[in-house]
């Protein structure tokens, strides 16, 4: 109960705190990769580890609102869009440097990989989704939008599964942590599982 | 000031232990939260035992005798000793690029024996200080290039495996050569834990045609870069084959055995549909799940050059005899 009130009283600050933990990992990614410390070759470490930390914001995201509704802390609901678009902000740095540092900015390439490459094509849609989600966050454009935003918003649902996926069929080897993360999204969809048996035309809060 | 220690003050080794672990955990050591290693362990990687590694590498690398450098013709820049000595893919030491360079710093190769039998007429074990004796050292500038479409110039020491092959006698039964790398648990923390290793069987093992294995560009590596071979990149013998993808080229080889039949291949065995037993470099042929048409050439610049990948890593005028008549799609 204290937590609560303490959290509902200081909610803009426990914001800043969330966008803070969001950020620090890329300041500390980025210190790595200024003072080389990150071996001879970090393209595959930066590209890992931002895509990693979006796939962590996004299964972070899901568990806002089953935790606010377990613990009856509807204001918790307010962080969901900072912690979505984080997860955007890291999808985004992830292509990013794949595209620039690993196909060396050839959009011919990044294409024919999006074409070729059925765990890229995974990512690509999820990302595209996420995009979607992300320019229609905006509080005035989901008033415009009316129910039609929640049923757009759905479509992370999909995400959820997409990423992961495309995660487990990008690795050479060592499927345990891959397979972990599936395990993880699945359960959060668990939790939904009524609304997601009329989906994608359910409403209401996700 | 007495220079009695009480034992009230001795740390009890319960508690000490302890301690590194919490220590361990939280990555307060700078100097470990730093290292690259520590960085790279997944989020996961919190849930598994950490292998102990010393400050400085047990094993630094010696000056060799090179009696003949083969010149470089290939006329392209070399990549820089700190990129081939830190980009590993050496999954006995982890599985990330940076952890055989962090990971191998406790792996001693002295003493080592290297053990040649099958289908020859004079099987023998042989120990790498004779053999460094025995046969004079060449220096080779090869391209190697993985099979994950990077790849780098390296100026190899060794010798050819066709002069080692002969002192053994290959009877006329061998078709085949077989390799395999050290199996000690103990000593490789790849092969001690599923997570940390990739879960990729353990013993690795390689193999080549005997005309593959007899051919002159096939090179049995000591060294790189005028010295003997650091620990993370296959200490103190390897193999070495410029036309095939880097997983061919088995590290820390401790059994070399000449065989009838075709023999297993590591990466073949975990995944069939994705790497063969003859793995020539080949831009036409596509891995499943990425492109072979282009390779990134690590070099000193951050942001590594992306250039055309050749049919046989270049050296098809030497070895494309060798594939004759065969389809390169079917065979991969």
């Amino acid at each position: 109960m204290i937590i609560k009130t303490w959290l509902v009283k200081h909610i803009s600050q426990f914001k800043l705190l969330l966008h803070l933990a969001a950020a620090a990992p890329l300041c500390w990614l980025a210190w790595q990769t200024y003072t080389e410390q990150l071996g001879g070759d970090p393209v595959q470490y930066l590209t890992h580890f931002t895509g990693k930390g979006g796939l962590n914001l996004l299964l972070i995201t899901l568990c806002v609102s089953p935790l606010a509704k377990a613990m009856k802390w509807g204001f918790l609901l307010q962080t969901r869009r900072l912690l979505g678009l984080w997860c955007l902000a890291y999808a985004l740095i992830h292509v990013g440097i794949f595209w620039w540092l690993d196909l060396i900015g050839r959009v011919d390439l990044l294409l024919s990989e999006v074409i070729k490459r059925p765990y890229i094509s995974l990512g690509a849609l999820a990302l595209m989704i996420l995009i979607a989600l992300g320019i229609t966050s905006f509080n005035h454009l989901r008033r415009r939008m009316g129910r039609h935003w929640q049923r757009l918003h759905n479509w992370v649902y999909l995400v959820a599964i997409l990423v992961p996926v495309h995660y487990y069929w990008s690795v050479r080897s060592g499927l345990t942590e891959p397979s972990i993360y599936i395990l993880l999204a699945l359960l959060l969809l668990l939790l939904r599982y009524r609304k997601l048996l009329h989906w994608p035309l359910t409403k209401g809060i996700g | 000031m007495s220079n009695k220690i009480h034992s009230s003050e001795i740390t009890p080794e319960s508690v000490y232990l302890n301690r590194r672990q919490i220590i361990k955990a939280s990555g307060l050591i700078a100097g470990s939260a730093l290292a690259p290693s520590t960085a790279n362990a997944g989020f996961f990687g919190l849930f598994e035992d950490e292998p102990d590694v010393p400050e400085q590498a047990v094993y630094q690398p010696k000056p060799l005798n090179i009696s003949k450098k083969v010149p470089n013709n290939l006329n392209e820049a070399l990549t820089p000793e700190s990129k081939v000595t830190t980009h590993n893919n050496f999954y006995e030491f982890g599985t990330n690029k940076g952890d055989p360079a962090h990971y191998a710093k406790a792996f001693n190769p002295e003493p080592w024996t290297i053990q040649v039998d099958g289908e020859v007429a004079k099987p023998q074990t042989f120990d790498m200080e004779s053999l460094l004796k025995q046969h004079a050292i060449e220096e080779r500038i090869y391209r190697l290039r993985c099979v994950e479409a990077w790849s780098m110039v390296i100026p190899w020491l060794g010798f050819s495996l066709a002069d080692l092959l002969k002192r053994v006698e290959p009877t006329s039964k061998a078709k085949y050569v077989a390799f395999q790398t050290l199996y000690d648990p103990e000593r490789m923390p790849g092969q001690a834990s599923r997570g940390f290793g990739g879960g990729i069987p353990f013993p690795y093992v390689e193999g080549l045609t005997i005309a593959e294995a007899m051919h002159p560009l096939t090179l049995l590596s000591v060294g790189l870069y005028g010295k003997t071979l650091p620990a993370q990149n296959g200490a103190p013998i390897r193999l070495v084959v410029p036309w095939k993808y880097g997983f061919k080229s088995i590290k820390s080889i401790v059994k070399i055995t000449l065989t009838e039949k075709e023999p297993p291949t590591t990466w073949q065995v975990l995944a069939p549909n994705e790497y063969g037993f003859y793995a020539n470099v080949n831009p036409y042929v596509d891995h499943p799940r990425w492109s072979q048409a282009s390779e990134r050439r690590i070099s000193d610049a951050f942001r590594a050059e992306r250039i055309d990948t050749l049919m046989f890593n270049g050296y098809g005028d030497e070895v494309a005899h060798l594939y004759k008549g065969m389809d390169l799609r079917k065979f991969y």
